[in-house]
């Protein structure tokens, strides 16, 4: 109970920083972070106590080995890190397109109308 | 002297990147990290690996090559079209094992005999698609580094 | 015992996320980004999850490769924002309602360490002996949900061309010769 709230502290801090800084560099990070605390939480909530990590053989089939964790959130975790880093990367692709056409990573300059 | 003469007979192409000691290191372990890179994406239906991290890591030895070397010596080797075009023949090879499917009548069906479990050519065609998901998620990171190292060295050399 | 030390690498990812958003050089930002990133890889791995856990550690070092790249000669910005104030505030109060919205919201998830398993038993009990793979993550997503992975590497193909899109060159030759950052229209 405690380590989910924990997780919520964590997209709380994400978020947090996407309200208040100005950097777009600093926006990105927090992105980021919230999207670490929900892979988190469903890592979380899948786990078993006591238990192996998700891979099987014939001796675990004849009962003998403890039971195995909860692989359908790994497995749907594993492809939200990829997109994860894709969508970061063109994320700061952008930002990086912004500097060079205002000379700033600050977005209170960049929302000025110019050219 | 000697300092001056060593600097003659570099040639200019060594003089981008980092020193010598990263320079011999990397040319040490790029191969190394290769063949990790391969390790993994071969044996993600025996243990734990995949197409995924299997891709990033090939990707990860380029980017130590770059890193190194400068981007000058492997962009006669990968340029970024080819890369993104090897990205492209990744997925392609996913969806075609996808279509094979349609054979039997279903979408995604696993028609490739499946042999038996802990060999290498088990499971139909899940080692397949970890090789198409490999190339398509390296060398797509591959291009997105590239681009993204280019973005201002490229027009000034041009010229 | 699992769960104590997972808890104190969980305080560690939030004092490293703390340090993230709040020091002013870009650089050390970015780099305690990379301590979150290798933070959730150790607990993934505590958490039996050797999968997540290699994902995990090689897609933060190349994040960290490509966020370098982008903060690299970057200054930091010195003056806050003239709405710091009602920022903070309208901030404060949401973030207040959402973390005691989350308290209530996560007492209906099962507990720590029993979790509700009604799907992924059918994947277990099938998956050494119909699809043959000892390893049941990739059984799931390549054969039982394999359009979940199709979808994936779909997005990551569009943000690949997408990241060409707004990287490309086209129309730049043509005003390289001033020398002004703006003067270029097209």
């Amino acid at each position: 109970m405690s380590l989910y709230f924990l997780c919520a502290v964590l997209f709380a801090i994400g978020v947090y920083c996407i309200l208040t800084k100005r950097n777009l560099i600093k926006i990105i990070i927090g992105v980021g972070i919230m999207e670490y605390s929900l892979n988190l939480l469903f890592i979380l909530v899948a786990y078993r106590m006591n238990s192996r990590s998700p891979i099987i053989d014939e001796e675990w089939l004849s009962g003998a080995l403890p039971p195995i964790t909860d692989p359908l959130p790994q497995a749907l975790v594993i492809t939200s890190i990829v997109i994860g880093l894709a969508t970061k990367a063109l994320l700061i692709c952008l930002a990086m397109r912004l500097y060079e056409k205002y000379g700033t990573f600050d977005i209170t300059e960049i929302r000025r109308l110019k050219g | 002297m000697n300092r001056q003469s060593y600097k003659r007979d570099v040639r200019p192409e060594q003089t981008a990147g980092m020193t010598l000691i990263v320079k011999t290191v990397a040319r040490l372990t790029v191969g190394l990290i290769l063949i990790f890179g391969t390790y993994v994406v071969f044996e993600g239906h025996l243990s734990s690996g995949g197409g995924f991290p299997g891709g990033v890591i090939i990707t990860l030895a380029f980017i130590n090559l770059v890193l190194a070397f400068g981007w000058k010596p492997l962009m006669g080797k990968l340029p970024r079209r080819r890369a993104v075009l090897i990205g492209s023949l990744g997925i392609s090879l996913f969806l075609l094992l996808s279509l094979f499917g349609l054979i039997s009548g279903v979408f995604f069906k696993n028609v490739i005999p499946r042999g038996e479990a802990f060999n290498l050519f088990s499971a139909g065609h899940i080692l397949y698609c970890n090789i198409g998901i490999c190339l398509n998620v390296g060398m797509g990171l591959f291009a997105i580094f590239l681009a993204l190292i280019l973005f201002r060295i490229e027009p000034e050399d041009g010229a | 015992m699992p769960e104590l030390s997972v808890l104190m690498l969980i305080l560690f990812v939030i004092a490293a996320a703390i340090v993230a958003i709040e020091i002013k050089d870009l650089l050390s930002s970015v780099v305690a980004f990379g301590a979150i990133g290798m933070g959730i890889a150790v607990i993934f791995l505590l958490l039996k999850a050797p999968d997540l856990a290699i994902t995990q550690l090689v897609v933060e070092l190349l994040c960290l490769v490509i966020l370098i790249r982008a903060t690299l000669g970057q200054k930091p910005l010195e003056k806050r924002s003239p709405l710091f104030l009602p920022l903070l505030l309208s901030a404060g109060a949401f973030l207040i309602v959402f973390l005691v919205s989350a308290a209530l919201a996560l007492k209906e998830l099962p507990e720590f360490g029993q979790p509700l398993m009604r799907v992924s038993q059918t994947y277990i009990d099938w998956s050494l002996s119909m699809v043959r793979t000892p390893n049941v993550v990739t059984a799931i997503i390549l054969d039982f949900r394999a359009y979940d992975t199709l979808g994936e590497a779909t997005v990551l193909f569009t943000a690949v061309i997408g990241v060409l899109a707004v990287m490309r060159k086209v129309g730049r030759k043509k005003t390289k010769s001033d020398s002004s950052r703006d003067g270029r229209q097209n």
